[in-house]
């Protein structure tokens, strides 16, 4: 339907309703990266050959669903049978016809396919049961795994674009800004900046044109929120847009996706040309008088282009390096243009906000950070996904309740959040809320939103050592404290690591750490020692043990290690067979022996011997 | 040696005039190119300064700028490590290990026949299934590394 005035959304609503509603069973088939890479696709293929060959009675081929990221990757290939809400995870295309045959057909369920809380043997049917989702409130991720990204009638069906009519229908911008910055809302990008005042100072500039960007380059390693709306949601991010484009007066804005999410691009380049069709973007959208049109532009694969002035420049097709920034660029952005910057999940959520309202969505979460978060946990965890929880639960309650605790039941060490410019948090924080302030006061951050669980296997100093790499990598080079002081910081790092450290060198770090902290230009720089500063802070006894005792507690520095098999060998031969420099000799059924010399340390074969019958030494 | 060889200049310009001639499409037309060419052949950029009437050095500035793009060429099939912290503490090394004991390349490093390129990429944003790899666009999560050569080879 062509949406011509504004009135006619209702209507259409109702239209996409009851033809959602002639299905009442859905098999939804979740497609997000971590089903994907556990063979989702497969499951796809199987289901529409087995719908395609037996005719089901009430359940035609259009109830197969693909949907986005369901959220609990870890029991990935997920298969969701609504309206029961039955989930099924760990699916293989071999139990498609079993699926097909008992719970389409028979209705009766699949047993072995639910999920069962490994500790207490209690098994879920529905999924908003389990304890993973049923703690979570999702706003942001609203229609994440519920729709086909693809179809914009599941979109409008679930309340899509009537936040956008009510804006133009009965508000004026000022009304959007002002109801923006009573919501409490802050840019869920990491650094919470408020949206609405932001807006409000874009509004006001009187330079033109003003341009609407959203931020979608996530280069935070262990982060996958964005990608997940920008891939399983999209015309939320589009809506949240327009209505910010409505609010600053502007005609033009921009999504900045980075190369490596090629789906997010293709799906977010088919929901704008929908968009377009349907009259709701474009000259005059939905006849309000608005006019405004959105482009993707495709990052280039450098982290620093999450940085705004950076990204503004690569948007414009030049390298993206920051700028000084005495003028803030939400008056001299994009072209020197006032530009409006937020991230993905901010713009996905502002049409809930619009729809109900500031005061419902400063309700949930704290008081200085209000409403929720999303969250990628992964790492040492048991359940591994996509969560979205109200701000200010607490880093025990994500870990242990949601997340169901330590992998293989292991001890936890520290749980690493903002990325990057974030840090790590030890176990004695664990009960302290997350939102913005706390999180930074106590030397971590907010960040884009990845979470990633380390268990007592797990080197501090190796972490430190694996993000100052990549910044190093990824460190611009324009400015000297950046470029030069990561360079060294790292390469001391390094040093500990090899054991040839002197406890001076620490001294040292901490200096260095400080004058980079001052003197970079933009963000990457200035929080780039971070995590070195929240390593040492917490786990100092740690850097003390690889330069004092030439000892490394996780067993990870190859330096300082060494992997040796002990009597509970069995002699089969999976060491031997892994080992990429045949440091491993033995033969069936008798025990193995490493030859240290030749052994490099890699821990392959303490990686898949089942016996646990290679110690670190 | 691969690097001599010469391009057909009309598959470059048909791949270049996908976009429009405005100075924001610079680093897009240069992702097309290496996706049709797997990288960015010499011949190429030199089409590309042209055809946006920008001086070359932009050109060659942004392709070495961006950790996507490539100057040298890579092999038919690219093999991508996550190397996101997830895949890190997850064992991404180990991965990286078997592939160069299998393979004999390093990150980076493109097989001699051609065959084969390994790279290391910072995160995929598929972190719940750390480690993972990509072999052609095609995901594989949880990669054991014992599994790790037989997933490059098979695709």
């Amino acid at each position: 339907m062509f949406l011509d005035s504004i009135d006619k959304l209702s209507a259409w609503q109702k239209d996409c309703r009851k033809k959602s509603e002639a299905h009442k069973v859905k098999v939804q088939i979740c497609l997000g990266p971590g089903c994907l890479a556990a063979g989702a696709d497969l499951i796809l293929k199987e289901f529409e050959k087995v719908f395609k060959k037996h005719k089901i009675k009430d359940v035609p081929l259009e109830s197969i669903k693909k949907t986005g990221c369901h959220g609990f990757c870890s029991r990935g290939p997920l298969v969701v049978i609504e309206p029961k809400g039955i989930f099924y995870g760990k699916v293989k295309a071999a139990d498609v016809a079993e699926i097909v045959e008992k719970t389409l057909i028979n209705g009766e369920i699949v047993e072995r396919l639910l999920y069962t809380d490994p500790d207490n043997n209690k098994t879920y049917t529905d999924w908003k049961e389990i304890p993973f989702y049923a703690r979570q409130t999702r706003i942001s991720l609203r229609n994440v795994g519920q729709i086909d990204p693809d179809n914009i009638e599941d979109y409008i069906a679930r309340g899509g674009y009537a936040a956008l009519a009510k804006v133009l229908k009965s508000m004026t911008s000022s009304q959007v800004i002002d109801e923006v910055t009573k919501s409490g809302l802050r840019g869920r990008g990491g650094a919470g900046f408020s949206t609405g005042k932001k807006w409000a100072t874009a509004a006001k500039a009187e330079d033109t044109p003003h341009y609407v960007i959203c931020n979608g380059d996530e280069g935070d390693p262990g982060a996958f929120m964005d990608r997940c709306i920008m891939e399983g949601d999209p015309h939320s991010v589009l809506e949240g847009m327009i209505i910010c484009a409505f609010a600053v007066g502007s005609q033009q804005g921009f999504i900045y996706v980075r190369e490596e999410y090629p789906l997010a691009v293709v799906n977010l380049q088919k929901a704008i040309e929908i968009a377009r069709e349907h009259g709701l973007l474009g000259e005059n959208i939905m006849g309000s008088g608005l006019s405004f049109d959105i482009k993707i532009s495709r990052g280039g694969g450098a982290f620093v282009c999450g940085e705004s002035s950076a990204l503004m420049r690569s948007v414009a097709g030049e390298i993206g390096e920051p700028r000084a920034k005495y003028i803030r660029s939400v008056l001299k952005g994009l072209y020197d243009k006032p530009t409006v910057l937020n991230n993905v999940e901010t713009f996905a959520t502002i049409p809930v906000i619009m729809d109900k309202g500031a005061a419902w969505f400063s309700a949930i979460g704290t008081k200085r950070s209000t409403g929720t978060k999303a969250f990628s946990l992964a790492g040492k965890v048991r359940n591994t996904g996509l969560i979205e929880v109200p701000m200010g639960t607490s880093l025990r309650e994500i870990i242990y309740d949601i997340g169901g605790g330590i992998l293989d039941n292991r001890k936890f060490k520290a749980v690493q959040t903002g990325g990057p410019s974030g840090g790590c948090l030890p176990e004695n924080k664990l009960d302290l809320p997350v939102d913005f302030d706390t999180l930074t006061e106590n030397g971590s951050m907010m960040g884009s939103g990845g979470m990633i669980v380390m268990d007592d296997r797990t080197c501090m100093v190796d972490v430190a050592r694996y993000f100052l790499n990549f910044l190093v990598e990824e460190s611009c080079g324009k400015c000297v404290p950046c470029r030069e002081g990561l360079f060294q910081l790292h390469k001391l790092c390094e040093k500990v690591c090899a054991g040839k450290a002197f406890e001076e060198d620490l001294k040292l770090m901490e200096d260095l750490s400080r004058v980079i902290v001052t003197a970079s230009l933009c963000g990457l720089g200035q929080s780039g020692p971070n995590p070195f500063l929240s390593t040492i802070m917490y786990f100092r006894e740690e850097y003390l043990a690889h330069i004092k005792d030439k000892k490394c507690p996780g067993g990870v520095c190859r330096d300082l290690i060494s992997y040796v098999i002990n009597d509970d060998c069995n002699g089969c031969m999976a060491c031997l067979r892994v080992c990429p420099v045949n440091a491993i000799s033995g033969s069936k059924k008798q025990k193995h022996v490493i030859d240290q010399v030749l052994c490099d340390r890699c821990g392959s074969c303490y990686a898949v011997c089942n016996f646990e019958a290679i110690d670190i030494v | 040696m691969a690097l001599s060889v010469k391009h057909d200049l009309k598959k470059i310009q048909k791949v270049i005039a996908l976009s429009p001639a405005a100075g924001e499409s610079l680093i897009m037309i240069l992702q097309d190119i290496q996706r049709e060419f797997h990288y960015l052949p010499k011949e190429s950029l030199a089409e590309v300064a042209g055809y946006l009437d920008i001086p070359l050095s932009k050109v060659y500035g942004a392709a070495t700028f961006y950790k996507s793009l490539s100057l040298t060429p890579r092999g038919e099939n690219i093999i991508r490590v996550c190397k996101g912290t997830a895949c890190h503490i997850k064992g991404a090394d180990l991965i990286l290990e078997q592939l160069h004991s299998g393979l004999k390349i390093r990150p980076g490093e493109t097989t001699p026949d051609m065959k084969y390129t390994v790279e290391v990429v910072n995160c995929v944003g598929a972190c719940a299934m750390a480690p993972v790899m990509i072999v052609n666009d095609k995901y594989f999560g949880n990669v054991k590394c014992s599994r790790a050569m037989r997933i490059a080879e098979k695709g």
